[in-house]
């Protein structure tokens, strides 16, 4: 059976939408009207970008692995033009002030409301086409799919709940130190589920296939998937150390992280060792140097993270840029990096070609990306715990020896380096939307054929 | 008091939180295993997608001792802090506690200096330049804020430089500002004045008094507004009144704007939080910095315009 034509479409045209939205990396210009153009950097990053990317991806992931259609078609295209609405929607309403104020959830409550129900077509979707499949066990990848949209639904409502008050506002239905508690239980799973678990579907799939070679251990992703589950749903109040958040929250919040260390990097080693043994072909296959410096990435921020919500460092480096370092670190490096290198294997497959236009621009993309990551990330560590430092520095009077405006003062030149990075990802970015133009005029789209399934070999 | 609005959320904290950590020692355990046979297949022979296979290596050993090392660790630290439900941790650390602590240190490594300062009168104490070190700190980081870094103020923000004082330059009247805080009330008078021509008026003899070009026809018109509506608070002469923190109209100095137009807008409207740059108050620092801060401070600010 083949995959027909509107699917295609349908794929390349959320593929298209990916690419479209990637200039919003360009809105983290803090001297532009920041209190509205950050949430929509934010918003637009997580759900408009990493979003597309994941609903495209998750679509063929599953196909693939299942080797089957996906489940009403018909649906999937509601999802997709009901997340393109809801990104429309969201970066109007957001320039214009529309706000309920919580981080990474600041849509108002008639979006909210949109969200939640092409969501949960999208678990239709996806659940459907694995109830469908024509193999016997379901792919690890969509374990991670799986996880993902249920985890999202449960928190984007419980974290929405809200009153309304006119169309455009509302209040959330939580109140002080809950609504806290509730903002980063959602908040750190939008880290969690959204920008870790899905995107290590995504390399579940594209890791494999693009190396040439087997998962390394399908017990390591057994133990790693249930427990990063276990785990990550308590990390939220690491956001909230040294606040009104009860200490036995706090403790809990930090002890959890510090354990997801752990299965964070058994995600990381499953992906590295499926590498090994292919690690010749980094030399000249760039789509495997995104993958092995993502994964390098989501291993470093993994480590990272948890040292952060250690009590004594996050005094430290909490509400410094270390944070956002860290953040960054995390998005450009493993969200940012994975999701491209998939798409390089997945944009010419639906043309029906093997690879892109010019391997070559891949590989100066590659080269920009990486050097663009690493001013950035480095400039705000330093700045980051240059501010720390500075913040606490105590004269032997008691008094402070520098006032806030002089740490301010000294990030300056750190910001500068911060953007030069920021402009070096933001053209990799440019150079992969000529490519992927210049693929999509050679090739046509392709009617790719169902994998015919595939007798397990039991002995 | 308890976190907890009854026992049943106590359990339910504590079991999930045992529940969770054992459920990673159980999944860690069964698959952390060897079976002789598996190590020989080392393969799940699952295929997807064509090509799609999986090993089934075992668990790295320094990645499994390490998930082991983390969840020993957080056992000991949860016997150690509070962390399970109610359960105060043997180590009875509380975050209001180590706050305690750390100030309880500060203050008793600097109550010797602050002692000496406080017996200090506070004129004295603004001509000792270590004493001014230390309170020059302090405002930079409590005060400069909303009046400056140079103390110079800006609109609606009170000028510490200008030598006008609202509410009394006396060391003890700026102490009881910095202790006390301030509000002042301006009401708005557009509409007993009779709109802008009356408006005009007032300030055109306010103008006067502070020796500003002004329309000298308005004048006479002023000053009988003047005495009807505003001399209650300002004073016959306009010098103000401190013990309400009129301030002194006669002096040329403007806390919020010195334009024609600045000033009749405070007139027509008062400063009250219709006004966006309006109605600011200076806040109460008792409580926020220690009696000697707060001396050291008085002296710092008298000493601008007294040295």
């Amino acid at each position: 059976m083949a995959v027909i034509w509107g699917i295609v479409g349908l794929l390349v045209g959320l593929v298209i939408s990916v690419q479209l939205m990637w200039p919003a990396f360009n809105f983290d210009l803090p001297w532009l009207t920041y209190g509205r153009l950050r949430p929509l950097h934010t918003n637009a990053i997580i759900f408009a970008f990493g979003g597309c990317a994941l609903f495209a991806t998750s679509y063929y992931i599953v196909q693939r692995t299942c080797q089957t259609r996906l489940f009403c078609s018909g649906l999937a295209a509601f999802t997709f033009w009901g997340w393109q609405l809801i990104i429309l929607l969201a970066a109007l309403s957001l320039v214009f002030g529309f706000t309920s104020g919580k981080e990474y959830a600041e849509l108002e409550w008639p979006i909210d409301i949109l969200i939640a129900v092409v969501w949960v077509a999208y678990a239709l979707v996806f659940f459907g086409t694995i109830a469908k499949r024509r193999t016997p066990h379901i792919y690890v990848a969509n374990w991670f799919f799986g996880a993902m949209i249920i985890a999202i639904a449960v928190l984007h409502i419980g974290n929405s709940v809200a009153i309304p008050v006119t169309w455009y506002k509302s209040y959330s239905a939580y109140a002080g130190v809950h609504d806290a508690m509730v903002q980063w239980w959602y908040g750190h799973n939008a880290v969690g589920f959204f920008l870790t678990a899905g995107f290590l579907g995504m390399m579940y799939y594209f890791v494999p296939k693009q190396a040439g070679r087997p998962i390394y251990s399908y017990r390591l992703s057994v133990v790693h998937f249930w427990a990063l589950i276990f785990t990550y749903m308590w990390a939220g109040p690491h956001h909230l150390l040294y606040t009104a958040v009860p200490d036995w929250a706090q403790t809990l919040g930090m002890l959890f992280s510090v354990i997801l260390l752990a299965p964070s990097w058994g995600g990381m080693i499953n992906g590295i060792m499926t590498l090994s043994g292919a690690w010749h072909r980094l030399r000249e296959d760039p789509i495997l140097k995104f993958m092995i410096v993502a994964l390098s990435f989501y291993g470093m921020s993994t480590f990272e993270g948890p040292a952060l919500s250690v009590k004594t460092i996050n005094a430290l480096a909490h509400y410094s840029d270390w944070i956002i370092g860290h953040v960054h670190s995390g998005a450009l490096g493993w969200v940012g990096f994975i999701t491209i290198g998939s798409l390089y294997y997945l944009i010419p497959r639906l043309y029906g070609r093997t690879e892109m236009w010019s391997v070559k621009l891949v590989n100066i993309h590659f080269w920009i990306a990486t050097i663009g990551i690493v001013l950035y990330v480095a400039a705000l560590w330093i700045a980051g715990v240059m501010q720390g430092l500075m913040w606490r520095a105590v004269n032997e009077d008691g008094t402070l020896v520098y006032t806030f405006v002089e740490s301010v003062k000294a990030s300056y030149p750190f910001y500068a380096i911060r953007l030069i990075g920021g402009v070096l990802y933001f053209l990799g970015m440019l150079l992969m939307f000529y490519n992927m133009l210049k693929t999509m005029g050679q090739g046509k789209p392709a009617e790719a054929a169902v994998p015919t399934a595939t007798a397990p070999v039991h002995a | 008091m308890s976190d907890f609005t009854s026992n049943f959320w106590d359990f339910y904290i504590v079991i999930l939180t045992v529940g969770a950590l054992l459920f990673c020692v159980w999944i860690l355990a069964v698959m952390g295993k060897s079976k002789k046979e598996e190590k020989a297949a080392n393969s799940t022979t699952h295929v997807w997608d064509g090509d799609l296979t999986e090993l089934n290596n075992q668990l790295p050993n320094w990645w499994r001792g390490l998930f082991w090392v983390l969840l020993i660790f957080s056992v000991g630290y949860l016997l150690y802090y509070p962390g399970l439900g109610s359960f105060k941790g043997l180590g009875g650390w509380t975050q209001t506690g180590q706050f305690d602590k750390e100030m309880a240190a500060l203050e008793a490594k600097t109550k010797p200096m602050y002692d000496g300062f406080l017996a200090m009168r506070v004129e004295d104490l603004a001509k000792n330049q270590k004493a001014m070190g230390t309170a020059q700190r302090i405002f930079l980081n409590e005060c400069a804020r909303c009046h400056g870094s140079d103390a110079g103020g800006a609109i609606g923000f009170k000028s510490l430089r200008s030598g006008a004082w609202n509410w009394g330059g006396a060391p003890i009247e700026i102490e009881e500002s910095i202790a006390g805080g301030r509000t002042g009330v301006m009401p708005p008078m557009g509409e007993v004045l009779g709109g802008e021509p009356g408006i005009k008026a007032v300030v055109a003899y306010t103008f006067s008094l502070s020796g500003r070009p002004h329309d000298t026809n308005l004048v006479a018109k002023g000053e009988t507004l003047f005495e009807e509506n505003c001399a209650v608070c300002h004073g016959a002469d306009g010098k103000g009144m401190k013990e309400i923190g009129a301030p002194d109209l006669t002096d040329n100095v403007w806390d919020y704007g010195s334009s024609e137009k600045a000033v009749m807008r405070i007139v027509e409207f008062g400063h009250n939080s219709e006004l966006d740059e309006g109605g600011f108050a200076m806040p109460a620092y008792k409580g926020v910095l220690s009696e000697g801060q707060i001396h050291l401070l008085t002296a710092y600010v008298w000493g601008l315009t007294n040295r």
